[in-house]
């Protein structure tokens, strides 16, 4: 994985005075919170429900285990002994004191992380592929090109006061784990008929109140030319985006309004422009030395057969369910990738605690390369595991109730904090996933819905990505009452789409049972081999809607 | 900033965050900030309630104290002092899903 | 208010005129777009210095034909967290070669003079309370950086090569 060198390590050691400044001029008082304000929210500081909460940066959701232990120690010392990752694939402490951030940064500037645009209207952490490197069938690394946007985007002097936040996504095979659809800009990675690598650019997806799925707008950017593409963007949205109402400022109804077509052209002059100057072209030679760092580890020539695994599986059921449903083929043989599921019933979507983080950080030295993967669906990732390991990583993961199997399956959800933390929130989602987690606990049960994708967020903010789940959830606030809207028939993947209002919202009495129908009627519907959204497809939303009201 | 309180609400009382740490307090009647809702000063009233505002944001004027100062709804029962809405009694409380954590977990005078 | 210009507190030359004020004879003035293009003539036949000043809906391409009878553009941030000047400061340098003074006018924080002065900006007009010591603090947080951008700055990417090139002689 990347390394910092100097210059990498200077700046971020730079900002953490920086920010320590600012931190100790508002705590004298020489600065006025509203003055402060926007500056902690440049560094990922919030004030929420209790505290305050710091986004820690998590470059696209590639940790090592060094990166992993010194969390760990941080969240024991400065916080509570947990954190939260979330579908940004970054890591949040829910309690710091404003107090210690500049410690906490200063710790995590030693392992070469900080908390630099994980807020604020300027353009974030980008994201990507939970199994890049490891996946059968990727044209190149994403992350090379995640790390190029990373330092081209930092503390980017003309885009650091966008008319609103800016999210950018990679994905580099055609089955899209990135949901680039349904960010600011998503980029696939394509090659073209002389098999050279260059990128498709989608832009204008986003969640929110208005849900809008992005529009290709670029077929091939050559990889020399992403950058200045990418700056051309940007600078149309810049000049052009509003700025007159918060909920239009995104990319997204600047796209809308004057069309996809439009967009292109604008960007297509701007480019241009930019690419005659020649300044932003990227150097092969700086594109080798970032490869470098994502050049494949030491693959050892193995079998992909191995009957002692499929022996062990035999006898242990539990390990067999884990091996159907948490483990990935990987590219070389002997290999697989592991995911590590976040969302053990009952308890919180994508919390992690400091011990757990240790024994990954355990696992992944010994068994997977010290690498620890992020993936935006809130679970966690061993990219490369021998395929002989797999029980022993299982038992290890399973010690720490890291072994839940249910990646892609109902209990899987993702779910934001909500009213159980956040200040912006309607509703609790937290608790609503932990119930219906239970309603659904059977794993014989889950196995026969198949894969099925409850996405919750607590307000229309749409952290939770509710739009985009198979099932959304979404909480609303009647009159100082907690209400769910359900939403059907989303998808973050390459077909990505928005779900549709099934009707009016439903008590947090209700939901559990609500969903439960949901399911019931996909199962009475469904054809063979069909999952729950392609049933829904087949058959839309009204079936759906006649079972749920019919009894209310 | 957000409303907390109904209209015509009968009870209120003033809370923030301690801007070093971020805590949940409440405005007392000795003008110190409270880590517990059963300290809270409560107005009764439109008027009464404005006024406890204005004493809160006197008080604020050191600016190094507390952040995000406002009012939100309180009832008083027999148990002491109550959060009206679900968001406030989450604040008073900690988090409905880990109820290790927070004020629910630390001090007395908690209430679900 | 107080204005930096290169880097240094200077005394403000420039008169911004409203635009129902009437015309000085002489001296250095700052006009609203608006007034330029109704009094077009008569301003770029004036003597002494022309500036105008773009508010922040205003992009510099209209007025790319006379910027080399313009001695300064005024960029307007209605707020600190308007951040379209930024751009318009960078087509006036970049796209235009603009050489005259570039002025950040209305909302600009102590910690926004760096990315200001990396577009192109080289004056601005700051609080009273901007001290040049906080001046200096500011624009010297980071040592490199990321971008190439209209100052001209080398990126870490080419420092990176060039360090690499002398690496390779030695070697
Ligand atoms: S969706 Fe709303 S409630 Fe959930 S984390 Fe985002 S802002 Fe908070």
């Amino acid at each position: 994985m990347y390394r910092y060198d100097q210059f990498d390590q200077q700046l971020v050691d730079e900002r953490v005075t920086e920010f320590s400044g600012q931190v100790a001029r508002r705590l004298s008082g020489e600065l006025a919170e509203d003055d402060f304000k926007p500056l902690r929210l440049m560094n990922g500081v919030y004030l929420q429900l209790h505290s305050y909460m710091l986004r820690i940066a998590i470059p696209y959701g590639t940790l090592s285990s060094r990166q992993v232990r010194k969390l760990a120690e941080i969240e024991r010392v400065y916080d509570k002994g947990y954190g939260h990752f979330t579908t940004r694939q970054n890591l949040q402490l829910h309690w710091p004191a404003l107090k210690d951030v500049p410690a906490i940064l200063r710790e995590l500037a030693s392992v070469e992380m900080h908390c630099i645009q994980t807020s604020g209207n300027c353009i974030r952490n980008t994201t990507s592929d939970h199994h890049a490197g490891a996946v059968p069938g990727e044209l190149e690394d994403p992350r090379v090109i995640c790390e190029i946007i990373r330092q081209w985007s930092t503390f980017h002097p003309e885009f650091s006061y966008l008319p609103r936040k800016f999210k950018i996504a990679v994905s580099a095979t055609e089955h899209d784990r990135a949901a680039i659809r349904i960010h600011d800009i998503g980029v696939q990675v394509v090659t073209n008929a002389a098999g050279e690598i260059g990128y498709e650019v989608w832009v204008g997806g986003g969640l929110g109140r208005t849900p809008i799925i992005g529009k290709k707008i670029a077929d091939f950017v050559p990889r020399e030319d992403l950058l200045a593409y990418l700056e051309s963007i940007l600078r149309v949205y810049n000049m052009f985006g509003r700025r007159d109402n918060s909920y239009k400022a995104r990319i997204k109804i600047l796209v809308h309004e004057i069309g996809a077509e439009d967009m292109r052209r604008q960007v297509e002059a701007e480019f241009a422009e930019v690419k005659t100057r020649g300044v932003l072209q990227l150097p092969d030679d700086e594109v080798a030395r970032i490869e470098k760092y994502f050049a494949a580890p030491a693959w050892e020539d193995l079998s992909d057969d191995v009957p002692e695994i499929d022996a062990l599986a035999a006898k242990d059921k539990g390990f067999a369910e884990w091996l159907r449903n948490n483990v990935s083929a990987h590219k070389v043989p002997g290999y697989s990738i592991v995911n590590v599921s976040l969302k053990p019933i009952g308890l919180t979507p994508g919390d992690c605690s400091a011990d757990q983080m240790d024994v990954l950080a355990d696992i992944a030295d010994k068994y997977a390369f010290s690498e620890i993967r992020v993936a935006h669906e809130q679970n966690l990732c061993l990219a490369h595991v021998r395929k002989r390991d797999l029980h022993e990583v299982y038992q290890a993961l399973n010690a720490s109730e890291l072994a839940t199997p249910n990646i892609g399956l109902i209990t899987d959800q993702i779910a934001c904090p909500g009213l159980d933390y956040c200040n912006l929130a309607n509703a609790r989602s937290i608790v609503i996933a932990q119930r219906l987690s239970e309603r659904f606990s059977d794993i014989e049960f889950q196995k026969k819905i198949g894969r099925l994708h409850v996405n919750m967020s607590g307000c229309i903010n749409a952290c939770g990505h509710h739009h985009v789940g198979h099932i959304g959830i979404l909480g609303v606030d009647k009159k100082g009452v907690e209400y769910y809207q359900v939403t059907l028939g989303g998808a973050a993947d390459e077909t990505a789409a928005v779900g549709d209002i099934v009707g009016p919202a439903f008590t947090e009495g209700e939901i559990i049972d609500a969903i439960d129908t949901i399911v019931e009627t996909y199962l009475g519907l469904r054809q063979d081999g069909e999952i729950f959204i392609d049933t829904y497809r087949r058959v839309g939303v009204q079936p759906f809607k006649d079972k749920l009201y019919a009894t209310h | 900033m957000a409303q907390h309180s109904r209209k015509g609400a009968q009870f209120q009382a003033v809370t923030a965050n301690r801007l070093a740490d971020g805590i949940v307090v409440y405005l007392t009647a000795a003008n110190e900030w409270s880590v517990s809702l059963q300290d809270a000063d409560v107005a009764e009233g439109k008027e009464a309630a404005e006024a406890l505002l204005a004493r809160g944001q006197k008080f604020y004027v050191p600016d190094i104290l507390v952040v995000d100062i406002y009012l939100f709804e309180v009832e008083k029962t027999d148990g002491g002092i109550r959060a009206s809405s679900v968001r406030e009694i989450i604040r008073q409380a900690g988090p409905t899903v880990r109820t290790d954590l927070g004020k629910q977990a630390e001090i007395d005078g908690v209430h679900a | 208010m107080q204005l930096i210009k290169n880097g240094s507190f200077v005394q403000d030359e420039w008169t911004t005129l409203a635009d129902d004020e009437a015309l000085p004879a002489s001296g250095p003035v700052i006009v609203s777009l608006e007034r330029f293009n109704t009094e077009q003539n008569l301003l770029l036949a004036r003597e002494g210095k022309l500036g105008i000043r773009l508010k922040s809906g205003q992009e510099p391409t209209p007025i790319a034909p006379y910027l080399d009878r313009l001695a300064l553009v005024a960029l307007e941030f209605p707020t600190y967290r308007n951040g379209r000047a930024y751009s318009y400061a960078r087509m006036l340098r970049d796209r235009f070669g603009f050489k005259g003074e570039v002025r950040a006018v209305g909302g600009v924080l102590r910690d926004q003079f760096f990315y200001m002065s990396r577009v192109g900006f080289d004056a601005l007009e700051v609080d009273d309370n901007i001290t040049p010591e906080a001046y200096a603090d500011a624009v010297s947080t980071f040592t490199e950086v990321y971008q190439p951008s209209a100052d001209g700055r080398e990126r870490v990417m080419s420092l990176r090569q060039r360090l690499a090139a002398k690496a390779g002689q030695h070697a």
